[in-house]
């Protein structure tokens, strides 16, 4: 399984990501400069966090402009996985591929900690190797991590069981109904501001992100025939 | 050349805690008078184009592309030509 | 042609040289009279007005340390592992298998007390920029600040912004905010706030880069932001007290970008990794002027600089303008002729532009051209080894003879020990610091494996086994009471920190914060700190690769507490040493290192009670305290440890609750002392940790302590129930829950920030 890791200039959890795919899959991964416009390659995307051109407007609206988003998108609509953690969130909601916005926390400060996270939806190829309702420790480490949609997108979201991911404990920004992450109708599109390659050794403080990834290289070994 | 002037702000709907913050500081200071506080962005744009309705178009298109997130924000711009 | 053109008298309106000698207009710049003498003596000529803004930059204390030159020799510099002492951005240390650790901390204290968020923000871009100049990846950024009482609201608003500036920088750029400290005290740091920023990166020996210009004819290459008019005299600044006209000097602040610094890091890095560059320095303090000139005196060549060649952000710039901006997120190169072009293809790579500005020459001459004018001819040894250098008077204070007299643990002694813990527990100097480590990303680079709230931060070398411990230490109040006392304690307790995470001491870098040294007394305590830090270094084997001087920190004519800060970072051999002070398991037996005396002047609990501080410091026997060091580590290396914690401020007392907080255990412990209980509990005596350790693992811990001369007392055990329960001499005086301790704890920032709701920026 090959993943690719897109760099926008200011995104800095890349190589956090491509270490996590080497460290606990052993699969090939490769950075993907922002100019770059093939993706065909690649079996899976990797949107890291950072602050893609110093998110200077608003968070993630420039790199979603970037050439390589268009080949994210292709790859998307294709059916590949696509995950956006933290930054790489912000993108996928700015260009459209996950409906909503992220907004500045609630209480106006960057926040940074191992916070628990429900999984709300193991059925996904994301979370596959979770179980449903199971509490997972993972870091977060955002400023504008408030997610918001409008009250009939929160109910499309609970109808089609996109809601992959709730805050449990304390919701750290203010997101509505404790949303920590998403996916798209088709589920082959997950944005979350939690960070999984953050905790992928007990040294961290956790190893349970390991099984996102372990989770997304099980999905393809079993759909990957078929495709 | 035309010179605009683009304010983007959140939408009504949404809460925009930076505006409570405010508020709240605004109250301690002593203005109890004040009922709301929005804060948004305003952005100058100076734009070569030849005709007035040209640029209006092309202002409305880059807000509302890149500039604002149609999901929590609105805008409104003034338009002038300058030298 | 261009050796014979003669320098220009002035450019526009600037003053005539005449003007500059008759109106001593010099003096506005931070000159003496004595020192515009000698810089006419320098050029055999009236200096014009970009020519004095350059010698008055480049002999500011900020950039010449030419009032602490001679006491600075004192340090020790040099050890068998050292790479790079002090003279380049950031000393480097050999931490084996071709790799070194390259750190250095640095104030901003006067910038962050007008603008507390621009000026801390762009205090971490500057640090940040000294270590990867050397060719090094940034790894980790430590902070070290001092506010005043938090019942100010400006006091409130300053932290508050100083740490959101930090967080921004740090953030954006994507390197962990790893550790440091916050100590608040309303007697020494109201006006004047502590803003010390710590870089520490990695690089492979062949990588090392210096800020050289040698070659001859070889070009001068700047890279990154254009420059603009923003902190002008910010050198200058550094070096001048704060008072009512300092908010005037706003524009002495600069603004950060931290995106464009990180990709003026990733284009260096490439550059570095390709081999393409000769020579490479920040324009940090001073700005072209500083970067320029110190690497054409450390490479001996001469200089030539084309000033319209320079980016410019702003129309009708003027030599001495763009001689002393100090825009941040710069870099000044010297590459081989002809590959320019492998320069600027990286550049374009990040989108950061890059000109030529100018040559190496042969000699010594410094030249600098505009509109075809030569604006500026000086001899460049003069600006760097001609610097002048001061010795002051120094005298003994007065506080010093009279606190001789007092005896505050006799004042103390009959305070109830649980009343004192609850109240030193919720004190902001003794409270957790999540408030400010949380609002840092800690994490990012995925390398931390002690998070910030330990003794000392560590982060690991992918690759290897190896990690590095880091952690900044320094007690204004004990330097204050003791100079001597107090540097020695900062230097060990930097070193007893990282010891306690399982690593051996490497080396510091120091920040020199304290008032003026035109005061004897002053200027004793700075004589008097600096003795008591380079003896530590010496029997510590730490020596001191590199750091930052900051004098003139002074509101109203008051000076802070002396504030040597020390950046210490130490070396883990192995991950599994990693030892962090949290309580692991119930049953664990709980053993103390070292003696307890009766040492309370300057101390935690002094300062809740009474409100101030006085008397002697706890005393520090370095000999006594390498012992203790030695043993923690050889007992974490034998695998006997499952915790260590350092007893510092607030005594045994608050390093079991914090042992136990942090842990979620409780703790059942009792002791012996001729002491009154409470003196006990929460004397600071030095050389002391509280260690817990497998059951099975105690008599191995007591044998090894008692080889190094250690006393080793076993004084308890770890317990599932979370209480706290403390006895001396028989005689239950602690017993409390440690979700009550925790609640104090955590409560005692966020409690003392609720007044404040001006978070906007």
């Amino acid at each position: 399984m090959r993943f690719a890791v897109p760099i926008f200039p200011g995104s800095n959890c890349d190589y956090d990501c491509i270490h996590a795919v080497e460290d606990i899959l052993g699969e090939p991964v490769a950075p993907v400069w922002h100019h770059d416009t093939d993706l065909s390659s690649f079996d899976a995307v990797i949107l890291p966090g950072g602050f893609s051109y110093g998110d200077y407007l608003r968070c993630g609206a420039i790199a979603r402009f970037s050439p390589v988003m268009a080949a994210v998108k292709e790859a998307a609509a294709a059916g590949k996985l696509v995950i956006g953690i933290c930054n790489g969130f912000q993108v996928l909601c700015e260009s459209g591929l996950l409906p909503g916005a992220l907004m500045r926390n609630n209480h106006l400060k960057f926040r940074c900690d191992i916070q628990p996270i429900r999984i709300e939806n193991n059925q996904t190829p994301f979370t596959c190797a979770y179980e449903n309702g199971q509490v997972i420790r993972i870091p977060i480490a955002h400023g504008e991590g408030n997610y918001y949609c409008d009250e009939a997108t929160l109910a499309e979201l609970k109808a089609n069981n996109q809601i992959v991911f709730r805050y449990a404990g304390e919701n750290p920004n203010g997101s509505v109904d404790d949303i920590a992450g998403i996916c798209n109708k088709a589920g082959n599109v997950l944005g979350m501001m939690p960070h999984p390659e953050r905790a992928i050794f007990d040294w961290m403080g956790s190893d349970d992100g390991k099984y996102l990834f372990k989770s997304m290289l099980q999905y393809w070994k079993e759909n990957s025939r078929a495709v | 050349m035309f010179k605009a002037t683009i304010y983007v702000t959140l939408k009504d709907s949404v809460l925009d805690p930076q505006g409570v913050a405010v508020k709240g500081s605004l109250h301690t200071l002593g203005f109890e008078g004040v009922r709301d506080v929005r804060i948004g962005k305003r952005v100058e744009v100076l734009l070569e184009c030849e005709s007035r309705a040209e640029a209006e178009k092309q202002i409305k298109e880059l807000s509302e592309k890149v500039l604002s997130n149609p999901v929590i924000e609105n805008f409104t711009f003034e338009l002038e030509e300058v030298a | 042609m261009r050796s014979e053109q003669t320098v220009v008298e002035r450019v526009g309106l600037e003053p005539t040289p005449e003007m500059i000698r008759e109106q001593k207009l010099y003096r506005e710049m931070g000159l003496t009279d004595a020192e515009y003498d000698q810089v006419c003596g320098h050029l055999n000529r009236l200096p014009n007005w970009t020519e004095v803004g350059i010698y008055s930059v480049m002999w500011s204390e900020h950039c010449s340390y030419k009032n602490s030159k001679p006491l600075l020799k004192k340090f020790p510099t040099e050890g068998p592992r050292v790479l790079q002492g002090p003279g380049e951005g950031a000393g480097v240390i050999d931490i084996g298998d071709g790799q070194a650790v390259v750190f250095k901390i640095e104030s901003h204290n006067h910038p962050s007390a007008i603008e507390p968020f621009q000026g801390a923000a762009t205090g971490v871009g500057g640090i940040i920029r000294d270590v990867f100049s050397m060719g090094a990846r940034p790894v980790a950024l430590l902070n070290s600040l001092r506010f005043g009482d938090l019942r100010n609201p400006r006091v409130r608003y300053l932290f508050e912004q100083v740490v959101a500036g930090i967080a921004h920088y740090g953030n954006c750029i994507g390197i962990p905010t790893v550790g440091g400290e916050v100590v608040f005290d309303g007697d020494s740091y109201e006006g004047n706030p502590l803003v010390n920023a710590m870089c520490v990166g990695i690089l492979n020996h062949d990588e090392l880069q210096k800020g050289v210009a040698i070659g001859v004819g070889n070009p001068v290459i700047y890279v990154g932001a254009s420059t603009g008019r923003d902190g002008i005299h910010g050198a200058t600044f550094a070096s001048e007290e704060l008072n009512e006209s300092s908010e005037e000097k706003r524009p002495a602040v600069q603004v950060g970008d931290p995106f464009m610094e990180k990709l003026l890091l990733e284009a260096c890095l490439e550059m570095v990794q390709k081999g393409i560059l000769i020579g490479i320095q920040d324009m940090g303090a001073a700005g072209l002027t500083c970067s320029s000139a110190e690497m054409a005196q450390k490479g001996e060549h001469g200089l030539e600089m084309n000033l319209d060649l320079v980016p410019q952000r702003e129309e009708g710039m003027t030599p001495y303008e763009i001689m002393l901006s100090e825009s941040q997120e710069r870099m000044l190169l010297v590459v081989e002729a002809g590959r320019e072009d492998e320069i600027k293809a990286i550049c374009d790579k990040w989108g950061l532009q890059s000109a030529v500005v100018g040559r190496v020459t042969e000699g010594n001459r410094y030249r600098l051209f505009h509109q075809g004018k030569l604006v500026a001819d000086i001899p460049v040894n003069t600006l760097v080894d001609d610097a002048p250098v001061y010795v002051r008077e120094e005298r003994v204070p007065q506080y010093y003879e009279e606190n001789a007299k007092r005896r505050p643990e006799e004042e103390l002694a009959d305070i109830d020990p649980l009343a004192a813990l609850t109240k030193v527990m919720s004190s902001v100097n003794i409270g957790s610091k999540r408030w400010v480590y949380e609002q840092y990303d800690h994490m990012v680079r995925t390398s931390t494996a002690v998070r910030p709230g330990s003794d000392a931060a560590v982060v690991v070398i992918r690759g290897t086994e190896k990690g590095l411990a880091m952690s900044t230490d320094g007690n204004g109040r004990y330097v204050y009471l003791d100079p001597v006392q107090g540097g020695r304690i900062a230097v060990a307790e930097s070193a007893r920190n990282v010891v306690c995470s399982g690593a051996e001491p490497l080396g510091i870098t120091d920040c020199l914060n304290f008032g003026s040294p035109e005061k004897p007394e002053v200027y004793w305590q700075i004589s008097k700190a600096i003795d008591g830090m380079a003896e530590a270094c010496r029997v510590l084997e730490t020596p001191v690769v590199g750091g930052n001087v900051s004098l003139y920190n002074e509101t109203k004519g008051n000076p802070i507490y002396p504030t040597p800060v020390v950046g210490m970072v130490g070396l883990v051999q192995k991950r599994e040493h990693i030892t962090t002070q949290a309580f692991k398991e119930d049953g664990d037996v709980i053993l103390l290192l070292g003696d307890t005396y009766a040492e309370l002047g300057g101390s935690e609990l002094q300062h809740v009670v009474t409100g101030q501080i006085s008397g002697r410091p706890p005393a520090c026997d370095l000999q006594k305290e390498l012992a203790v060091q030695q043993t923690v580590l050889a007992a974490i290396r034998s695998g006997w440890v499952k915790s260590a914690h350092d007893v510092s401020e607030g005594g045994i007392a608050v390093a079991l609750a914090e042992s136990c907080i942090c842990g979620n255990r409780g703790a059942a412990v009792s002791l012996e002392t001729d002491l009154a209980p409470v003196v006990h509990l929460f004397s600071e005596s030095q050389s002391r940790v509280i260690l817990s350790v497998k059951a099975d693992a105690v008599a191995d811990v007591m044998k090894l302590a008692e080889a190094k001369g250690v006393a080793c007392r076993q004084i308890g055990t770890v317990t599932e129930k979370e209480e706290l329960i403390i006895h001396i001499n028989g005689e239950q005086v602690i017993q409390q829950d440690v979700a009550y301790l925790s609640k104090q704890w955590e409560e005692a920032i966020p409690c003392a920030m609720k007044a404040s709701s001006t978070s906007t920026n």
